[in-house]
């Protein structure tokens, strides 16, 4: 889960990672109670990146200027992102700029931290100016991992390691951080935490900006749900099963239009559910893909029909069904859907009647 | 012979109580695997199908368990692996998903200091046809023979095993390897056991979208593997910034993409197939076997 630029830098806070003073406003008549000398730096908080660049940060140097900001700050939308809140902060001189981060690499299994010498630009565009420095989950950070960047960042680094372990983050990026008048600030925050351990931090919680209604309304259900630019949804067991099954409909010139992974289930009620958040998509045509392993082929059946009994299904529904009990599903679901033998089939199927 | 996993194995199943252990424990049974002992804390004293079940890993090695299954859910399974590693247990598959990446993280690198391998975690766990499983793969899908499999995912792997079985291609060994982004065994740890493995002919990966363990497979099949190896990649057609199902399924930026994959097999030498049934044809119409 991402975190807003205000909430990051309330954890910098807690963790002694000094930010510039700043106040959070939604409304315009709070402007006048901010107690913070002019100029100001007026920031939309959105959870997409890259709002600098599309007006989504402005200055100002008295409270006129700071109106009109915010009223355009209040009126803008990024990427489709909505802007509710605005944080107002003091603008800093800066001397110098450096990037900062902490995440998890995957194929060294070993969290690594980011430094470079220029911040305040896309990490990606410096890549050859980048120090990484790997540290061990069993080391822990170390004076000598400090040594590789500049002394006067060092404890910063330090800082925001503690941050990133002790809440869970994916990603813990400071950018820019901040040389000014002898103090090390953090202008920015850019904080992810990880969704499997929000259970443990009870006090961070939001709404996930980046997910669509009917993306939430499956989070809520357990239900891995993904909307797609396409029109045919699909629906299947497993992750890379479903994966796979929009893969295919690409090799036909269809295109998914709903990435639906029913999971291993042995709960038609369930079933039920999934097939409730497919309609919710619009698709018009549904291509159900069924490997039956552990997950009985029958027992999903059973969902569907419980569904298609209760709820009027105008798209038609294309069905491959292999595995356990595939037999009897197949008998059950005749008058159902239009049955397939192969997968290659099924695909074909679905892009000719929806595509 | 086989990797990993083989005729030998005595299990423990750590969660052996709940519902997903309770079933599975029994499925493992019908495959053949040899179960010694079960752990649930404060369950202690019960039997499961015929299995003793203790309150602690310690108390369970009198039964002299090698191997141990994790059911245990999310937010007990690090200390679960821990357990289980400090026992002196020297392969721990974790079925669970939904765990933190700090905590596996941290069991991974424990696993690596108590010089333990860990299968997983979300993953489906390994099936060595005639000799053991340790997972929940579905029993009927195997068949024996010479080809090794390995994959980040649970129902695509079914489905192509599946298909080889029909094919009359047989398996040494299937590793679900789990769809984490941190994971215990990676596609080289497979790569480098399959090709010392004698009753290993031909391997088969199955990979997915989301960080660079194909590209680093890729590069060590060119370097270190002499038998021929299949691949098929899934998440083509899936978008960026988008975790499609599991945690490390996620193109970042343009790291990870499925297209990089494929190039990076095909310049190895590896034969990808464009649907997953297609991956016994190819084996089938190879000369080389």
């Amino acid at each position: 889960m991402k975190l807003f630029e205000y909430q990051g830098k309330e954890i910098f806070s807690e963790y002694n990672i000094d930010i510039p003073k700043g106040s959070l406003v939604e409304k315009k008549e709070d402007l006048k109670n901010i107690n913070i000398p002019f100029p100001w730096v007026m920031k939309a908080q959105v959870l997409t990146g890259g709002r600098g660049k599309v007006g989504g940060i402005k200055f100002a140097d008295n409270m006129k200027e700071a109106e009109k900001n915010f009223e355009e700050l209040i009126e803008i939308e990024i990427k489709g992102e909505k802007v509710k809140k605005i944080l107002v902060e003091e603008k800093l001189d800066v001397e110098r700029e450096y990037y900062l981060s902490f995440f998890i690499e995957r194929s060294k299994r070993e969290y690594l931290m980011m430094f470079s010498h220029e911040g305040g630009v896309d990490i990606e565009s410096m890549a050859e100016k980048i120090i990484k420095v790997y540290v061990n989950p069993l080391s822990k950070i170390q004076p000598y991992h400090l040594r590789k960047i500049p002394k006067e960042v060092r404890e910063v680094a330090k800082n925001l390691f503690n941050l990133f372990i002790q809440n869970d983050c994916e990603l813990a990026e400071i950018n820019p951080l901040a040389i000014s008048n002898g103090k090390t600030i953090a202008l920015d925050s850019k904080i992810i935490i990880d969704n499997n351990a929000l259970y443990r931090h009870p006090e961070i919680s939001q709404e996930d900006a980046e997910l669509t209604p009917l993306e939430k309304e499956a989070r809520d259900k357990k239900i891995s749900f993904v909307k797609l630019d396409g029109d045919i949804g699909v629906i299947a067991n497993g992750a890379g099963l479903t994966m796979a099954t929009l893969d295919a409909l690409n090799e036909f010139n269809g295109k998914g239009g709903v990435f639906l992974d029913l999971g291993g289930t042995d709960d038609p009620e369930k079933v039920k559910q999934a097939f409730e958040l497919m309609i919710k998509a619009k698709p018009k045509v549904i291509l159900l893909n069924l490997f039956g392993g552990i997950t009985k082929c029958d027992t999903v059946a059973r969902g569907i029909i419980d569904f298609m009994e209760s709820s009027k299904v105008e798209c038609p529904v294309v069905a491959r069904i292999k595995g356990m009990n595939e037999d009897i599903a197949r008998e059950m679901l005749k008058n159902y859907v239009i049955a397939v033998e192969s997968f290659e089939e099924s695909a074909r199927k679905a892009v000719e009647l929806g595509g | 012979m086989a990797i990993w996993v083989d005729e030998n194995i005595r299990l423990l199943v750590q969660g052996i109580t709940g519902h997903q252990g309770f079933f599975h424990t029994k499925a493992m049974q019908e495959f053949g695997t040899k179960i010694v002992a079960g752990v649930t804390p404060g369950k202690g004293g019960q039997n499961v199908h015929d299995i003793p079940v203790y309150d602690t890993v310690d108390g369970a090695m009198e039964k002299k368990p090698n191997a141990s299954i994790v059911f245990v859910p999310a937010p007990y399974a690090k200390d679960a692996v821990m357990e289980a590693l400090d026992a002196g247990i020297k392969l721990v598959v974790v079925i669970t998903e939904n765990i933190p990446f700090h905590d596996a993280i941290e069991f991974v690198h424990y696993s690596i200091y108590k010089k333990a391998r860990i299968i997983g975690p979300n993953c489906p766990g390994i099936a060595s046809p005639g000799k053991a499983k340790v997972g929940i793969l579905p029993n009927l899908i195997f068949r024996e023979g010479s080809i090794g499999v390995a994959s980040r995912s649970g129902t695509l792997t079914y489905e192509i095993v599946n298909a080889l079985s029909q094919n009359g291609l047989g398996q040494s060994t299937c590793v679900g390897l789990g769809g984490d982004p941190v994971i215990g065994s990676t596609f080289i740890d497979a790569l480098e056991a399959f090709e010392r493995d004698e009753k290993t002919d031909a391997i088969v990966l199955v990979g997915e979208i989301g960080g660079t363990a194909e590209e680093e497979a890729a590069e060590y099949i060119e370097e270190r593997v002499s038998k021929p190896v299949y691949a098929y990649v899934a998440g083509r057609t899936a978008p960026p910034g988008k975790r499609m199902g599991h945690a490390g399924a996620i193109i970042s930026g343009n790291k990870g993409t499925a297209e990089s994959k494929i190039k990076a097999f095909e310049r190895a030498g590896v034969k990808v197939a464009r649907f997953p049934y297609e991956i016994a044809k190819l084996i089938k119409n190879d000369k080389r076997i």
